[in-house]
């Protein structure tokens, strides 16, 4: 009975299993690396986790409103490359945010004509975004074919060592993410995008305009891969034109970490936004135990798939009884 | 709904065939002389078995339904790859041994996978993508001070060279076409089958009516899993060398192949005939962007672009308003 109502708890807040695992490798990291929580550990881990944490972000919002999201890797690669090769090592400030903005242009109209493709044409989300993350990773190697380029130093500067308050840049930009989540979630948006999540027929029956929900979702996602790749960009200082490729199935691991599913219309962003830092003491964790270089990725790995069997395990022993 | 239309597999081939004729008009193509032609198809064609294999077991899970997908694929390709050359070092008796335990270890992977999903009610997607960087850790470790061994000579001879001089046909297309008519019988010929295609189109109205879905899944995973490592066992035969990033390039292609040969993402609808036919039409694609000379950037766009028309004519989905 004990666990049945445990079994509630963690269907009705999703979240709530995100918050256990978050605190549980806080926990087990802070015992490997008792520094942890001072201000300048706290800030290099918060910076490094920051891109992921917005991909991962927009992420959920795709996936709540029963889509995803394969491209946004290959949409933080073309920022980087745009700010690294445009912006250069010497350029000016000015230059800087003017690229900042054309980068947030470029990421919602990526999402947009991924959007486009999903929405309105309505093909298979995975697949559609599959081939536009070819088309986006090719247009940013097009961009910049061999690794160079960068930004001016005072920039990533700025990234890297700002602490208003004495706390770490992230956790305002974490906090505006989230503050933004909670006023989306009351409005009537926010209904309608876990309506079309949760069946998008029974939606489209009441009225929900299902299409524009669809297309919102996916231009939201690239904007957010866009922010994500002004991070990585100023938290790495230089131009890559394979930098987002491993980041789309981290944000993904993020999200379903999480507790948001990916049948859609169920979880929120708060979750895949701990799943993205768990992620994060994850890899802190593996480099921190001594583990042996070569059973890392192993370790590693198993340990995401623990993670994300949990729910799945607490559930097998319910039912037994 | 009676407007005309041809099957996707009948489309995809049709298009494989248009654009080898129009390549022969590129400045280095094959032009006017056939023999060059008819040789450069047969290499074209026996590219696309070893990713034709590997979207086999893809096209199994996809049938099944329920969000089926297996993003293990590459990885078990490559594992198997190295068990095979390890095995195998060199020695012909050892290739039968390599096979078996390719599969073996191919079919317990995916048995895992099936586990996950069906007991643990993890999402294919997430179990099998969790599954993938299991494999490639075990790879890492397996890989670690350089593995060494060799394939057989006779792997060599009946995967990667043609029939007979006289007769030019690569032997691996003959597997793919017997590994092909295999596929077909399984698939429409069998009760396994059968099962299949209904646990894919609804999975309560097959438990209804006696199908034991949560058997067909542990098989449709495991399967796969074991046709994967068959792929790894043909990929090294063909390459003759190992390296830790073998099969991974074969993991999107593989779902892309499925998709291009008009099996339904969602389940419940597909042949392994339009797998075969997207396999040819991908690696035809690429081939071509290859000969061209296109810089990596242009490759991916045009691959990226190609893709996205493709499932535009056969990949949409329900309209909302029936």
């Amino acid at each position: 009975m004990k666990r049945f109502r445990m079994n509630s708890l963690l269907t009705r807040r999703p979240a709530l299993f995100a918050l256990i695992l978050l605190v549980l490798a806080l926990i087990i990291n802070f015992i490997l690396q008792p520094n942890l929580f001072a201000g300048d550990t706290l800030n290099s881990n918060m910076r490094v986790f920051l891109p992921i944490i917005l991909l991962a972000a927009g992420q959920a919002v795709v996936i709540l409103g029963g889509g995803i999201d394969i491209s946004v890797g290959g949409i933080v690669s073309i920022v980087n490359t745009i700010l690294a090769a445009r912006v250069g090592l010497e350029g000016s400030t000015e230059a800087m945010w003017q690229y900042v903005g054309i980068s947030l242009l470029v990421g919602a109209l990526a999402g947009a004509i991924n959007g486009f493709f999903v929405a309105y044409l309505r093909l298979q989300p995975i697949i559609t975004t599959y081939a536009t993350s070819f088309l986006y990773a090719g247009f940013a190697l097009f961009i910049l074919p061999n690794p160079g380029g960068g930004i001016p130093a005072s920039i990533a500067e700025l990234y890297r060592n700002t602490s208003p308050l004495g706390l770490p840049l992230a956790f305002f930009v974490i906090a505006i993410v989230l503050g933004l989540w909670w006023y989306i979630q009351s409005t009537r948006y926010g209904n309608y995008l876990f309506a079309v999540g949760g069946k998008a027929q029974a939606a489209y029956e009441t009225a929900v305009p299902v299409t524009a929900v669809q297309f919102s979702t996916y231009v939201i996602s690239g904007l957010m891969a866009a922010f994500s790749g002004i991070a990585i960009t100023m938290l790495s200082g230089s131009g890559n034109a394979d930098i987002g490729s491993a980041m789309t199935l981290n944000s993904i691991t993020a999200v379903v970490i999480g507790g948001t599913a990916l049948s859609g219309g169920v979880g929120g962003v708060a979750g895949p936004v701990m799943g993205a830092i768990t992620l994060g003491l994850i890899q802190n964790i593996v480099s921190f135990a001594h583990i042996d270089t070569w059973w890392e990725t192993l370790v590693k790995a198993t340990i995401i798939v623990f993670a994300l069997a949990m729910p799945g395990i607490i559930n097998l022993f319910r039912r037994r009884e | 709904m009676k407007r005309f239309s041809i099957s996707p597999p009948v489309a995809a081939l049709l298009l494989a065939v248009i654009l080898f004729v129009l390549s022969g008009l590129l400045p280095n193509g094959y032009g006017s002389d056939l023999d060059i032609a008819r040789a450069q198809a047969l290499n074209i064609l026996r590219l696309a078995v070893f990713l034709g294999v590997i979207a086999a077991g893809q096209t199994l899970v996809i049938i099944s339904g329920s969000e089926g997908i297996d993003l293990s694929s590459g990885s078990i390709v490559t594992l198997t790859a190295i068990a095979t050359y390890v095995i195998v070092n060199g020695a012909d008796e050892r290739v039968l041994p390599a096979l078996l335990v390719s599969l073996l270890i191919g079919a317990f992977i995916g048995f895992l996978n099936g586990a996950g999903i069906t007991f643990l009610k993890i999402s294919p997607f997430v179990m099998t993508l969790g599954m993938s960087g299991v494999v490639t850790g075990a790879i890492i470790i397996a890989n670690h001070g350089n593995v060494s061994g060799k394939v057989a000579p006779i792997m060599t001879r009946l995967i990667a060279r043609p029939l007979s001089p006289e007769f030019p046909i690569p032997n691996a297309l003959i597997i793919w076409l017997v590994f092909g008519i295999l596929m077909w019988l399984l698939l429409e010929r069998t009760t396994f089958g059968k099962n299949l295609f209904a646990i894919g189109t609804n999975r309560v109205t097959a438990k209804l009516s006696g199908v034991n879905v949560t058997a067909m899944n542990l098989a449709a995973y495991s399967l796969a899993g074991a046709l994967a490592g068959f792929g790894g066992f043909l990929v090294v035969g063909n390459t003759g060398v190992v390296m830790i990033q073998l099969g991974q390039p074969f993991l999107f292609p593989s779902i892309a192949a499925v998709a291009v040969g008009g099996t339904l993402l969602s389940g419940g609808k597909g042949s392994y005939w339009g797998t075969m036919a997207g396999a040819i039409v991908l690696t035809l694609i690429t081939s071509l962007l290859t000969t061209m000379q296109m810089p990596d950037s242009v490759r991916r766009m045009v691959l990226g672009g190609t893709l996205l028309i493709l499932i535009s004519i056969y990949g949409r989905q329900r309209s909302l308003r029936q």
